[in-house]
């Protein structure tokens, strides 16, 4: 089991509030992802979760329990943290090892649980290194092997990607994926990066400056955003807004589009604009448009499309693409 | 690319840094050279050649008992350092990841104490022995020596400690780890160098104290400092022989640091580039 509930949490760092109340519902098995910009306070609502803050105010129930004053170790919960935090002085089999020896057990378990994580994670060749002679992609995997020995109620990472390079990155989130798959187990995840947050999440929270700007479905998030900054957070390139008569024309204070959403033609449109900058990345190409009335506007177009700087084009929001935000930018 | 350094600065860099080190070592040198005088030439004035007569030496051994001050000098210099670790890895555990805005007063405080001359508390301290009844006892001055060192214990390992990611330890928390167990598996062990060089650093400052040793021992508890002392006696100075018992005195921990000068220039500068 891994439930985990969360009701009124509050941290105060002194007067600054970095978290007012929140509540929040994560189901067993789930695979949750905070995502926020930098200081959105995700990551202390990770380590509050984790017991490694002291929570203002505010109850942590886990499978039922409340643990709201329980040690980190108490809560049957493995954190993955972004530094990787590998003990450097002890070998892969003894890092691995080292929450089994801390809960007693016997050193034949110990080396019967060590080997198993080690064949999932394709370490058994380096289990008598140490951290330091190992690569970024392979420190990681060591840090998931601690975690995964514990048989842990919900594994927690904390950005785990983020000092990887791009290509691991993908390879790694791609791993982290398919372990969440084969072990069935709850794992929170926090990030910045949003591209993560919709290609891992079954469920993402979007924070923001402490609040839970919404939660649901990477494509829930993505088709109806409910305001303005889960509108622009999620999606890239980021959504276009436009604000005057065009929004106004719609009974709305500002319309988004997203750049997926808008056809560009070079005869006519409802937007003019004139090419600033093109990205051609082979597959896609991400138009810069400067608008004579709405200012710049992003463009997704097709990978073959032949304009360049300079270039008139008109563009088109699909109508039934377009997002609608009242002045206080809730959606419409 | 890397700045080539002329032949002639390297040369002149190299000549300063041999007269400064010279200049540090000379007292010792003379003091080792003077004990391998005889009396009549070390009285005589400054000469760096000596006759190695071995004369002064038989007569420290003869006048005194070397080993009971020397055991002394151990027991206190490693027994003081121990006990400040013992004491001082904890505390400086506390400051460095479990800070609060007094952290900061509480070690500027802590090494004030090192500033105090400490012919001011002499008499306190004297008193304090006197009544206790640990005047003139290894576990009396051993407290002592280890409270005179602790400032510099817990900063020197602060320092150190404050070069390891709490995340770390943090990661020991989630994995089971109790206090105890996150200080003994995890920080103990990725601190050996800096605690290697505390160590090492107090053991010597230990071995080389002399304003409490000499006054608060008489024979018990004596150690090498003291016996030193005791041969700028009543009847006279005799410099070779005085030079012989601080030869004999200075001996092991002279030898012990240049066996261990590697690990304490590696700790004295741990943290300076990362």
């Amino acid at each position: 089991m891994g439930t985990i509930q969360l009701r009124d949490v509050h941290k105060a760092f002194g007067a600054t509030n970095i978290i007012p109340k929140l509540n929040l519902d994560i189901e067993d098995g789930e695979f949750v992802v905070f995502v926020g910009p930098s200081g959105c306070g995700k990551s202390t609502l990770l380590r509050l979760i984790a017991g490694l803050e002291d929570m203002t105010s505010g109850t942590i129930s886990i499978d039922g329990r409340d643990v709201t004053n329980e040690a980190p170790a108490k809560r049957k919960l493995a954190m993955v943290f972004q530094s990787y935090a590998l003990y450097p002085h002890m070998t892969v089999a003894k890092n691995i090892a080292f929450p089994l020896k801390m809960a007693g057990e016997s050193q034949a378990e110990i080396d019967k649980k060590v080997a198993n994580a080690a064949r999932i994670l394709n370490l058994s060749n380096y289990l008598e290194r140490k951290p330091g002679q190992l690569s970024g992609g392979q420190r990681q995997r060591v840090a998931i092997g601690r975690a995964i020995v514990r048989q842990p109620s919900a594994f927690l990472f904390d950005e785990p990607l983020s000092n990887l390079d791009a290509a691991l990155r993908g390879t790694m989130r791609l791993e982290i994926s398919e372990l969440h798959q084969s072990l069935g187990k709850t794992m929170i995840y926090v990030t910045h990066d949003q591209v993560e947050a919709m290609t891992m999440a079954d469920k993402i929270v979007v924070l923001n400056a402490g609040n839970i700007e919404q939660v649901g479905s990477p494509l829930d998030l993505y088709r109806s955003p409910k305001n303005l900054f889960v509108a622009g957070f999620i999606g890239s390139p980021k959504m276009n807004f436009v604000e005057g008569k065009a929004a106004e024309a719609m009974g709305a204070k500002t319309i988004g589009v997203r750049p997926e959403h808008m056809k560009i033609t070079v005869t006519n449109g409802a937007w003019r604009g004139v090419v600033g900058v093109a990205e051609h990345l082979g597959s896609d190409t991400f138009l810069h448009v400067h608008t004579d009335d709405h200012g710049t506007i992003n463009v997704r177009a097709d990978g073959e499309i032949r304009v360049s700087h300079g270039d008139v084009v008109f563009l088109t929001p699909e109508p039934a693409k377009i997002h609608r935000f009242d002045a206080n930018g809730k959606a419409l | 690319m890397a700045r080539a350094v002329k032949t002639s600065t390297r040369v002149s860099y190299t000549i300063a840094a041999w007269v400064v080190a010279l200049l540090i070592f000379f007292p010792i040198l003379y003091t080792i050279i003077t004990s391998l005088k005889t009396e009549g030439e070390a009285i005589a004035g400054f000469n760096l050649i000596p006759s190695f007569s071995l004369e002064s030496y038989r007569e420290v051994q003869n006048q005194q008992n070397y080993i009971k001050p020397f055991t002394n000098s151990v027991v206190l210099a490693v027994g003081s350092t121990v006990l400040g670790l013992l004491i001082g890895i904890p505390a400086a555990w506390a400051m460095a990841f479990s800070p609060t805005k007094r952290t900061k007063d509480v070690l500027m405080w802590m090494l004030s104490t090192k500033m105090m001359p400490a012919a001011a508390v002499l008499v306190p301290i004297y008193l304090i022995f006197l009544r206790l009844g640990i005047m003139d006892s290894r576990i009396g001055m051993t407290v002592l020596l280890m409270l005179i060192n602790l400032p510099i214990i817990v900063w020197m390992l602060y320092t150190y400690f404050r070069e390891i990611p709490g995340e770390i330890l943090e990661a020991a928390r989630m994995d089971g780890a109790n206090l105890w167990g996150e200080i003994w598996h995890v920080l103990t062990p990725m601190a050996v160098p800096g605690i290697a060089s505390t160590l090492l650093l107090n053991i010597i400052l230990a071995w080389n104290e002399s304003f409490w040793t000499i006054r608060l021992t008489t024979t018990n508890a004596a150690p090498l400092t003291a016996f030193i002392a005791s041969f700028s006696s009543p009847q006279g100075l005799f410099w070779a022989k005085l030079s012989a018992a601080s030869v004999m005195a200075i001996a092991p921990i002279l030898i012990m640091g240049w066996f261990s000068q590697k690990q304490l220039v590696r700790g004295l500068t741990f943290g300076a580039v990362k």
